[in-house]
């Protein structure tokens, strides 16, 4: 390789993310820790330009650089676009809370935005190799951020089973991806779906590796049979972590598998689409069930987590550009709905008090009515209630697999859905029909307070008029998957 | 003669021996951790093997990868390990069941 063939460009963002990462890493070891809102300003403020240099860079073919490892499209910059937005969100979100519980240091910061570097590289990666860096780049990070809170029992508990399962299925999905090297003699995206198409790679290997692989797919974005870690995680977390570790990943991790089973392996999109319909079966159906016995509303949301995995799963599994663009969008609306349930959750929660059960949701209206609308709001739209966002994302994915006349699936789906909505209108029930138990004020930064209410109307606001987004995703899934 | 079977085949026991070390084991965390370092050494192995097989150096080179990943890996498992002991005063698995639901 040329060392002038080098192209820097296309990954403009990620270079200046990390240089802008090691100046908060280094700023952190001058300052007096009554000056830690530097960081928080610092933090921001990269992620305002990770977002100018994306739109600046963005070209309207795909371009690869570092030897065809790294990738820059429209699939690529609209969901990285939606990622520095949502980490931002997460920061508003958490300043409060995180100052509240001694977390606000340098490490919060530079663990966040190391995890949304790896989320980067995920996203962008057209290499095995790649795509495994990104990977455990967010992995390490996140498991570090779950154990920053190293006086906390449950916190330290938490990582130590997210550790020890995400390892397991970055173990899976190695071998996985071993297997496929061998079938194909190739680790290049673009060359394995090459050979795979062509019949030159061994079918046994490649089915084999493909098993493995969807996998650690699974476990990784959380859905059945390897859900374990998703509730044990969500609960033992601080709150803001929780939304950290729930929000933008899933984005990430759904772009991954998109990558590797949709741009690697469409040629055995029957094999794939098999496994991933029983998955997703099976997440719809254990994830709402479970969430109607939980008290922990964290818990709750982490079983409702699983099911919309599925959900999101379906729209993959249709096989169609539609159907990638319906999960695209389904992803999207995903991530602004536990932004705003958690965010809600984060606002409750004060100095010495964490707001986790069901019973602290209680008589909501009561103490602060314009928060307990913009719960409802996000409840009705995880329920799939129109005319919210929830319901159009829903709506998409459905009509997807309708599409491809698996009629009964889409039955399944609509089932869940409705079983799932049981306990949405519960919250809603406890916030506006029950006694307050906790009257004290709700104190929330203004920042907070706007962007949460903003983050909350736009899910009314996509719900009605949802077809410029959508229309954005479909270009996005042309411009990345038909060049290849 | 050793063929890539052979390989593939020790590679695939040693995977094994270490998913059944994950799932079966109950009483410590390290050995928890020694199995999740096998599972990607099995890895390793078969990629040797593959590369070696394929005459393609890119095996070789991931498997640099693999094992830089691995030592970080292993290095906040055992950070987790030592800040889980200090709270908890122990390391049996069954121990944590503080997360339920």
């Amino acid at each position: 390789m040329n060392w002038a063939d080098l192209n820097l460009m296309p990954a403009l963002p990620e270079l200046f993310m990390s240089v802008a990462i090691l100046v908060i890493l280094m700023l952190d070891a001058f300052i007096s820790d009554a000056k830690r809102g530097l960081h928080y300003g610092l933090a921001l403020l990269t992620l305002a330009g990770c977002a100018v240099l994306q739109v600046q860079t963005y070209s309207a073919v795909p371009v690869h650089t570092f030897s065809g490892m790294f990738v820059s499209d429209a699939l690529s910059s609209l969901v990285k676009l939606a990622m520095y937005g949502s980490t931002a969100m997460v920061l508003v979100y958490s300043r409060q809370y995180i100052a509240d519980r001694g977390l606000l240091r340098g490490e919060f910061f530079s663990l966040a935005l190391f995890a949304l570097l790896g989320m980067n590289i995920m996203v962008s990666a057209s290499h095995f190799l790649s795509l495994y860096m990104g990977l455990e780049l967010l992995s390490l990070s996140l498991y570090s951020l779950i154990a920053l809170q190293r006086d906390e029992v449950k916190a330290t508990e938490a990582a130590m089973k997210y550790f020890v399962l995400g390892a397991l299925a970055s173990g899976l999905l190695l071998y996985g991806i071993s297997m496929i090297y061998g079938a194909t003699g190739t680790l290049d995206l673009a060359l394995v779906a090459k050979a795979i198409k062509l019949h030159t790679a061994n079918d046994m290997l490649l089915v084999f590796g493909l098993v493995f692989i969807v996998a650690g797919l699974c476990f990784k974005l959380g859905t059945v049979p390897f859900h374990m870690w998703v509730p044990d995680v969500y609960q033992g977390s601080a709150t803001a972590v929780t939304l950290m570790v729930g929000a933008a990943p899933k984005l990430a991790a759904f772009v991954f598998v998109l990558r590797i089973l949709v741009q690697g392996m469409e040629a055995m999109v029957a094999d794939w689409q098999a496994m991933l319909a029983l998955v997703a079966v099976l997440s719809m159906a254990i994830g709402n069930i479970t969430a109607i016995a939980q008290t922990n509303i964290k818990r709750m949301l982490a079983y409702s987590t699983i099911s919309h995995m599925g959900f999101l799963l379906l729209g993959l599994l249709a096989g169609t550009p539609d159907g990638y663009a319906a999960a695209l969008f389904y992803s999207l609306i995903y991530v602004l709905m536990s932004m705003v349930s958690f965010g809600i959750l984060l606002g409750l929660s004060r100095a010495g008090f964490e707001c986790e059960t069901l019973d602290d949701l209680k008589g909501l209206n009561s103490r602060n009515s314009w928060y307990a609308l913009l719960m409802l709001l996000t409840m009705f739209s995880m329920a799939g209630v129109p005319p919210l966002a929830g319901f159009y994302a829903k709506f998409a994915v459905i009509k997807a697999i309708v599409d491809i006349h698996l009629y009964w699936l889409a039955i399944i789906a609509v089932m869940m859905s409705l079983i799932g909505a049981f306990y949405y209108l519960r919250v809603v029930k406890n916030i506006y029909f029950d006694e307050a138990q906790d009257t004290s004020a709700i104190v929330m930064r203004a920042d907070m307070k706007l962007v949460l209410s903003i983050n909350a109307v736009a899910l009314l606001v996509l719900g009605m008029l949802p077809e410029r987004v959508i229309e954005l995703c479909i270009q996005a899934m042309k411009q990345s998957l038909t060049v290849i | 003669m050793l063929t890539l079977t052979h390989f593939l085949v020790l590679a695939a026991i040693l995977f094994a021996i270490s998913v059944l070390g994950i799932f079966l084991n109950r009483k410590n965390l390290i050995v928890l951790l020694m199995a999740i370092e096998l599972m990607l050494l099995a890895v390793n192995f078969n990629f040797i093997a593959f590369s070696h097989y394929l005459s393609d150096t890119a095996g070789q080179i991931f498997v640099f990868f693999i094992l830089t990943v691995a030592a970080a890996e292993s290095a906040i498992g055992l950070a987790i390990l030592v800040v889980l002991f200090r709270n908890m005063r122990t390391i049996n698995v069954e121990d944590l069941g503080s997360l339920k639901g």
